[in-house]
């Protein structure tokens, strides 16, 4: 599912922004863009301060999965790891946001009376939330499996709507089961067999993620990040190797790709 | 309307090659992207006689003011360039020039002889920023491999022939020379800076080791290479090189460059060229036309010869 973006990037205002647990949500006005679909993603950069901080950084604007969109306004959620998420944690309502999206293609419904189950967790929560949040909406069983460091970091489980059963695994054991999201992906694989597992994390989870699938035989989508420059498939710079040979973009190719395509996810 | 070696440009702006794929951006942006299409003239990325899947990942690193790239040249080869390619490039509505590159000159003469039959094809750019194999030196970093790289092509095309000058050479100018006596019909500048990045282990972080530097960071030294060449050539100049408003497009036009392109830039702002064409205008409306210029020229003249001194 590809919705295709207004071409050029547009300056929107930012109208709030609040930390669960670990992450920052940041929230923008976007009145005249449109609706994207589930697991496509924005270029962002904030209006001043992008290009002159620390060691003259950031400098190329950050691929972002939306967390949510309603009513002109869109959501994003974030983790500070460097000077790009440093600088976007630091923006508050009336601050201003460059924006290009929404890009790349979404996820694709399960057929008819197949059950979802949702397996992610960190940073990878944006795209899944969106997600179990159309899929809830329609008439699609839909179930969120979902990892996270510790405690603090699993707050942010909170952002994937109530309406979705989610079961939490965190690294330390401080909340929920004491292990990896995979094992309780293979609790639910027990169960249900048939389902279409949609995926998104940091890379070695989603490897996990994707070499139980293939294990098992399910059918799994998986939503790939890359460090990019553009979003738009102009740099070539996002590249992951895929099965039929040769290297897909992931901002044009994807960022969601069917499991069977991919044989490893990369470390990068 | 801007004249180029008898080509007719509704806007001075082009991209650099490599920094967009028009194919792509259609994909992502729809037919809006073809109302009000940034570049003047659409230059392709380079194409080789056979397909390239490019460098393994990562390509990419964050520089400062700037990138350093590592993409390794990824295309379909020429028969799925013209093939797949040029029809759907046909459709921008824009002249098109087509960027080759070939190890030898056996293999770009394949490369311009194709390009030469094909109507949509208004202009070649031939990448020199490749090995000699008798050498190891990049064909573009030395004027005598240059020169008969450009005598061995000239006659096999009536299109205009532009030579992508690369910046890692210690005389730039001595190879627009070469390029400008050999017959080229104009020169493009500046490439990519050789570059590199380590992670935190002191490792290489490109998949590729090494890679070119691009973005504001370069704009000073894209700035002092076309006025050099400028200086030297009589050939119309295709000035590029950390452009990222219309003033810095003003710059390189002060320079000497007839065209000015967009690259990086265009990663952060998709649009970039349609917002440094229409900055450029209100300078261009607002200062006093060509004595701007020249009073420009002359001072960029003085400081590339004042050395250090600013």
């Amino acid at each position: 599912m590809r919705v295709t973006a207004p071409f050029g990037r547009r300056r929107v205002a930012v109208t709030g922004a609040d930390d669960v647990g670990a992450y920052r949500v940041l929230h923008a006005a976007d009145p005249d863009g449109p609706v994207p679909a589930p697991g496509q993603f924005y270029m962002l950069a904030a209006a001043t301060g992008w290009g002159a901080g620390e060691d003259e950084r950031p400098f190329l604007p950050r691929a972002l999965s939306f967390l949510g969109a309603a009513s002109g306004g869109l959501s994003f959620m974030f983790e500070e790891v460097g000077p790009g998420t440093r600088r976007l944690c630091g923006l508050v309502a009336g601050d201003e946001l460059w924006l290009t999206g929404p890009l790349g293609n979404g996820f694709a419904a399960p057929p008819d009376g197949q059950r979802a189950i949702l397996a992610g967790g960190g940073v990878g929560i944006p795209p899944l939330a969106a997600w179990a949040g159309t899929l809830g909406a329609g008439d699609v069983a839909v179930a969120a499996v979902l990892g996270f460091r510790d405690a603090h970091h699993a707050e942010g489980a909170r952002l994937v709507p109530a309406s979705c059963p989610q079961a939490v695994a965190t690294d330390d054991g401080s909340v929920g089961h004491h292990g990896l999201v995979t094992e309780l992906l293979s609790a639910e694989l027990d169960r249900d067999a048939a389902a279409v597992v949609y995926a998104c994390g940091p890379p070695r989870m989603l490897e996990a993620v994707r070499a139980l699938c293939e294990q098992r035989g399910v059918s799994a989508q998986l939503a790939l990040e890359a460090g990019m420059a553009c979003g738009f498939g102009a740099c070539f710079g996002c590249v992951v190797p895929v099965r039929e040979g040769g290297y897909v973009r992931v901002c044009v190719d994807g960022p969601v790709l069917d499991a069977s395509r991919v044989d490893a996810i990369p470390a990068h | 309307m801007v004249d180029f070696c008898a080509i007719t440009l509704k806007r001075p702006i082009v991209n650099g090659s490599g920094t967009f794929d028009a194919i792509a951006a259609r994909r992502a942006f729809g037919v809006a992207l073809l109302r009000d299409f940034p570049f003047g003239a659409f230059v392709s990325k380079t194409i080789t006689l056979s397909p390239r899947e490019g460098n393994p990942p990562p390509r990419l690193w964050e520089a400062q003011a700037g990138m350093i790239n590592s993409i390794g040249l990824p295309n379909r080869g020429l028969h799925g360039y013209l093939e797949h390619d040029l029809p759907q490039l046909a459709e921008l509505g824009v002249p098109l020039i087509t960027n080759v590159m070939g190890s030898t000159a056996a293999e770009v003469s394949q490369l311009v002889e194709a390009l030469d039959d094909r109507d949509e094809v208004a202009a070649i750019e031939l990448n020199v920023s490749c090995p000699n194999v008798a050498t190891g030196l990049d064909i573009g970093a030395d004027p005598g491999s240059l020169a008969a790289l450009v005598r061995a092509v000239r006659p096999l095309t009536g299109k205009p022939l532009i030579v992508k000058l690369t910046p890692n050479t210690a005389d730039v100018a001595a190879v627009a020379l070469a390029a400008q006596t050999e017959g080229a019909d104009a020169v493009s500048l500046i490439n990519t800076l050789r570059a590199t990045a380590l992670d935190r282990s002191g490792a290489p972080w490109l998949g590729g080791v090494t890679g070119g530097l691009s973005g504001p960071a370069i704009r000073a030294i894209a700035l002092a290479q076309v006025a050099a060449v400028a200086r030297r050539v009589s050939l119309p100049i295709v000035g590029m090189g950390g452009v990222s408003s219309g003033a810095h497009a003003a710059d390189l036009i002060a320079a000497g460059a007839t065209l000015v392109a967009v690259g990086t830039e265009s990663f952060r702002d998709p649009a970039a060229g349609c917002r440094i064409w229409e900055e450029l205008k209100s300078l261009q409306i607002a200062g006093s036309g060509s004595t701007t210029v020249n009073a420009a020229q002359a001072q960029v003249e003085v400081d590339v010869n004042s050395g250090d001194s600013a």
